[in-house]
This record gives C-alpha cells, structure tokens and sequence, in this order.
C-alpha cells in the first residue's frame, strides 16, 4: 500500500498504532533528547564544547518512534544523530565525552557532533558529507543480507546525486533497509521549495518501493514502521521542525510547531496523567543536567 | 604451466568469492569479456547499474560487513567519480571511527588504440596523496600474490593500479644492478617494461644503468634495495606512467634524494590530454624517450663535473 498525506493539510489520523507504555516509552525519549540537547546548547554556549553541533531539537519524536517498533542490526545515520544515538541507547557518557573533545569520547574526540556513533548499539558515525551514508547503508545491507539496517539523512541529503541511484539499487535486490528522511523543510536556511519541485517519496514509489510522506507524528510514524518493516526496502518521508540552526545553537524566530508539547497534549487527551507527563519531563531534565554536571566537573 | 598475470588475478578472485565468502563489485564484469577475463564465472558477484558514485559507497559497506569486496574500476579516470567515498569514508574511517573499511580497488588502465581523454588515465599518484590508501601497481604474477596476502591483512582501502599492458605478463621482473653502472632507474606501472627495453638500447651504446622495480607507492620503504644503487651511480630516474607533475615519480624522487642526497629526476606522463589521435597519446615513456633522458642526465653531469 502507498499512501501520501499531505502534512500541511490533512489532519493527523487516529490509528492506535501506539499502546499506553509504548506512548509513555516515546515520550520519555523525547523529553530526554530535549533535555540532552538543552545541555549541550548550554556547554557551547560556555564554549565547553569547541566543535560544531548539529542539534535535533525539535526533531527529536522519529527518532524517538522508530526506535520503540524497529530493532535494526545496523544504523547509519547523518550529521545530525545525536536524537538516534540516544533513542536507540548509545553511550551518553562517552557522547558527552565525544563532544567534550575527550579521548574518551565515542571517537576520541576525532568524530565530533556528526560522527557519533556506538558500535554496541549497530550504529556507525558519519564522516559529515550529507547522504554518503546512504550508498554506505546499502552496501552494508547487500554485504550482509542478514542484517536489518535503518538508514536516516534529511531532506537536502534527499537531493544529493547518488542518494536515488543507492536507494534504487537497494529497490532492485530487495535489501532490508529502512530510509528515512527527517524533512525538516531547510537546507540550512534554504527552503526546500526553492531547491526543487518533486518529492523523493514520489520517484520511490515509481520505482515500486513503499513509500509515504508523513508528519513526524508518533503514532503515524509508528504505523508506517511497522507496516514497512516487513516489506523492506521502505522509505518513510518525515516532516519535522527543526528548532535552532542547521549548526550551532541559534534560533531564528519562534518554531512553526513544537513536538514536544504536540505529543504531550495528545496524551493528555488521550487519557494521560498531565502531572505523570510533566513528571517526565522534569525527570529527564534533570538525568540530563545530573550528566553533563558529572563530565564538566571531571574538566 | 606458468600462469600469467590475468590468470593470477582470475584464481585470487575465484578462491576470495568460493572459499572466503568474499564479494566482487563493479559494473559490466560478467559480461563483455569478464573484465580482461580477469573475473571468474562464479558466486558472490554483484553487478552494479552505472552508479559511479554511489558505488564505491556500496562497496565501503559492504567492507563494513567484513565482506573484504573486491571493487573494479575499468578504466582509472572513472575514479573522479567513484572515489568520495572511498577517500572520505572508507580511507578515514579507521582512524577516526575505529571502523576497518579494506577495499580491493581494482583500478584498471589502459592507453593507446585511441582511449582518448577519459580512458587512458593512470591515477596512481592522487592516492598516494590522500591518507588512509595503501597504493601499489603490481604488473606481474608475483607481485600481484604479495598485494593480495597484505591487503588481506589489511584495515582499510588498497588502490591497486592495474594496466592492461601487463595482463599477459608471466615472468618477474628482476632489479638490475651493474657494476660501473652511471644512473639507477626506478620504474611504476608499465613503465618498467619501456626501462627494460631502454637499458639494452643504453648497453648497445656502452651506457650501464642500475632498475629498481618500485611494487609499493605507499607506503614508500626506501629499504637499501632502493637506495644502495642511487648511492653507488650517484644519479637516479624515477619513470612512472601517471602523471609527472605533482605524481608518484616527483614525491619519489624526493623522498629519494632526501634520504640519499643524491639527484633525482623524475619522468611521467606530459602535463596534457590525452587525444584520440595517435598524435596526441600520452601513456608510458617510450624506451626512446627513457634514453634521451637518461643520456641528457648523463650530459649534465659531465658539464657539471668539468665546470
């Protein structure tokens, strides 16, 4: 099945993809990468941390989701990974070390921001140029056609020559990875309208690959996961709001929507405790602070 | 019977997909003469659509996997395109991410017969340059076992220079040292059948010259092989294939005579296109062009001494 929504207009369905604990598990995620992103913002702006960041505050609810309903064996994951690596549960002492620029850090300090990467957790660190994780994923899948692979870049990687012709060969010997797109709109700050005038979403489907452009709401994601992790290779377009810079700490104006509290106020009406949720939220701030107070001190 | 080169790359290759669940990668290899008839009719072969970018990404991940792929580029200049991932990921991956990426590159050359600008590159050189690449250009059956035996030990990327003058060799090729001798010649590529072929010519006419054969670009071991013969005539000539300029045998040579404190010339391919007219090929120094140059080497020294 192929569906497009339109996220700008169509209303956001219902589809109980999503039960009462796997909602609350999403949710702390969220709330925790908000938080972890909060104190790395924090440390850049003290210039504790020295090296370029790529924050995915406001991006935080696919990475989040995805993680809650796929087990991928391997993970390739773009510049902006962070959200991945803690979703998934990579190392958040030696992250913070890594952006710290310590050699105790994921890569020893030689990767940075968009190089994290666990090996624990399957998830390799990228070297910075937009989309070469993707040829990099796909030649992962058909070295070992074993192994499930997700495979994530954004929207102006999505315009990168060699992402369709990759893509398209993981299409033509069925490997078993899992594209997504965080299409958060900007190409640093270039929108995507003025760049081009298709949808990859659209060229996947005419290739016959299982496709969907979908908001970066929770339960829709979740949906479209579990439907395609079991016809892979699949593509999941998803539209997110990113918060601050393409890199660095700065914001520019007020975010078109806020995640965050989109999700929070969806469980409260759907029957969540308000106190439970803002319980959470406080909770993860404060393992967040608790964390990078522990590795700052050690300076 | 003694096996030639391509029979040598064609069995390494069998063994590596049959017996070491090893995976060749590349576009066109089963078909149009199996590369040169360098590939086996086997398992673990993976036809890549024309992505001459996206390949050598898919390539790198499969060397993630432990697959140790054998990636074949038919004609070197192809690798303009395919080399971003292999010179930003897979050449750098061990050092910053602990990952071992080992690609086989197969980098296949060819000249002459009107190749013409895009087909008859030799680019051996621009990997020397960058870090992270072994880089070698093995032209016999021997050589060939040894590049494998260390790529197999190895953690990252090998560009392996190939040229399509040499699928047909049997023999090795021995270094030559002459007592007397007045220049050593170091020789890349396919340029080291052009020396052979200049020495006799050089002997003829009472010219005695040292050859080192040079395997391994990168890294370099100036072992005393290498530098015993320069530091006994005194005057070296590096020959290469590639590219003179900014190339293998100029960063040769001064490693060469930065060791030594000998003279060392270089001598490549002219800093020009190639056309498809025979006019305007530009492949291996010709024996006639190793001659004049090593006889004007010879010249200048003499004016030199006699100042």
């Amino acid at each position: 099945m192929i569906i497009t929504l339109n996220p700008e207009k169509d209303d956001i369905p219902q589809t109980n993809s999503i039960d009462q604990e796997q909602a609350l598990e999403i949710f702390e995620k969220i709330c925790y990468t908000r938080a972890f992103e909060k104190q790395v913002k924090k440390s850049y702006d003290t210039h504790d941390i020295k090296c370029p960041v790529y924050l995915s505050v406001g991006q935080e609810a696919a990475s989040a989701t995805i993680s809650t309903f796929f087990k991928p064996d391997l993970i390739f994951t773009q510049h902006r990974g962070h959200a991945y690596y803690l979703s998934f549960g990579g190392d958040k002492d030696k992250i913070v070390d890594e952006l710290l620029g310590r050699d105790s850090g994921c890569n020893r300090g030689r990767g940075g921001s968009p190089g994290v990467q666990d090996l624990n957790i399957g998830m390799i660190g990228h070297h910075g140029l937009i989309g070469e994780n993707v040829p990099l994923a796909v030649g992962a899948a058909v070295g070992d056609t074993t192994k499930k692979v997700l495979c994530v870049f954004g929207d102006g990687a999505a315009e990168e020559d060699y992402i369709f012709t990759a893509m398209a060969f993981a299409q033509t010997h069925k490997l078993q990875v899992l594209f997504v797109c965080e299409d958060n709109d900007l190409s640093i700050l270039t929108k995507k309208h003025v760049r081009r005038n298709w949808e990859l979403s659209d060229a996947l489907k005419a290739i016959g690959m299982p496709a969907v452009d979908i908001p970066d709401d929770p339960e829709l994601i979740a949906k479209y996961v579990n439907e395609f992790k079991h016809k892979l290779p699949a593509f999941i377009n998803c539209r997110t709001c990113r918060h601050l810079w393409h890199v660095g700490t700065g914001q520019d104006g007020t975010p078109r929507i806020d995640r965050l509290k989109e999700y929070k106020q969806k469980l409260i009406q759907m029957g969540s405790s308000s106190y439970k949720l803002q319980e959470i939220e406080d909770q993860k701030l404060q393992e967040a602070e608790t964390l990078w107070r522990r590795h700052l001190e050690r300076q | 019977m003694a096996q030639t080169l391509g029979e040598t790359i064609k069995e390494i290759t069998r063994k590596h997909l049959e017996e070491n669940n090893g995976i060749i990668l590349g576009q066109c290899l089963s078909a149009v003469g199996w590369v040169n008839n360098t590939v086996p009719d086997t398992k673990n072969i993976i036809e890549l659509p024309m992505t001459d970018v996206a390949g050598a990404g898919i390539a790198a991940g499969a060397a993630i996997t432990g697959r140790r792929p054998i990636f074949v580029i038919r004609f070197q200049d192809f690798m303009f395109l395919n080399s971003s991932t292999l010179v930003n990921y897979a050449a750098k991956a061990k050092q910053i991410f602990n990952v071992n990426v080992p690609v086989f590159i197969r980098a296949l050359a060819t000249e002459g017969n009107g190749t013409g600008p895009v087909h008859s590159g030799v680019l051996h050189g621009i990997f020397m340059h960058m870090p992270g690449f072994k880089v070698c250009s093995p032209m016999t059956p021997g050589e060939y076992k040894e590049v494998w035996s260390e790529f197999m030990k190895s953690d990252g990327p090998m560009y392996v220079s190939e040229h399509r003058k040499s699928f047909n060799q049997i023999e090795e090729i021995p270094d030559i040292t002459t007592t007397d001798a007045e220049i050593t010649i170091y020789g890349i590529s396919t340029s080291r059948f052009s020396i052979v072929q200049a020495i006799e010519m050089l002997k003829n006419e009472g010219i005695k010259c040292n050859f080192v054969n040079i395997l391994w670009l990168k890294p370099l071991k100036l072992t005393e092989r290498m530098t015993e013969p320069l530091l006994k005539t005194g005057m070296g000539l590096i020959v290469d294939t590639d590219f003179e300029i900014a190339g293998a045998s100029q960063s040769i040579a001064y490693e060469l005579m930065k060791k030594t404190k000998k003279y060392v010339e270089a001598l490549g391919a002219m800093d020009k296109s190639v056309g498809t007219a025979k006019r305007y090929e530009n492949g291996t120094p010709s024996p006639e062009k190793i001659v004049a140059k090593v006889k004007e080497l010879i010249e200048i020294r003499k004016q030199s001494n006699t100042q």
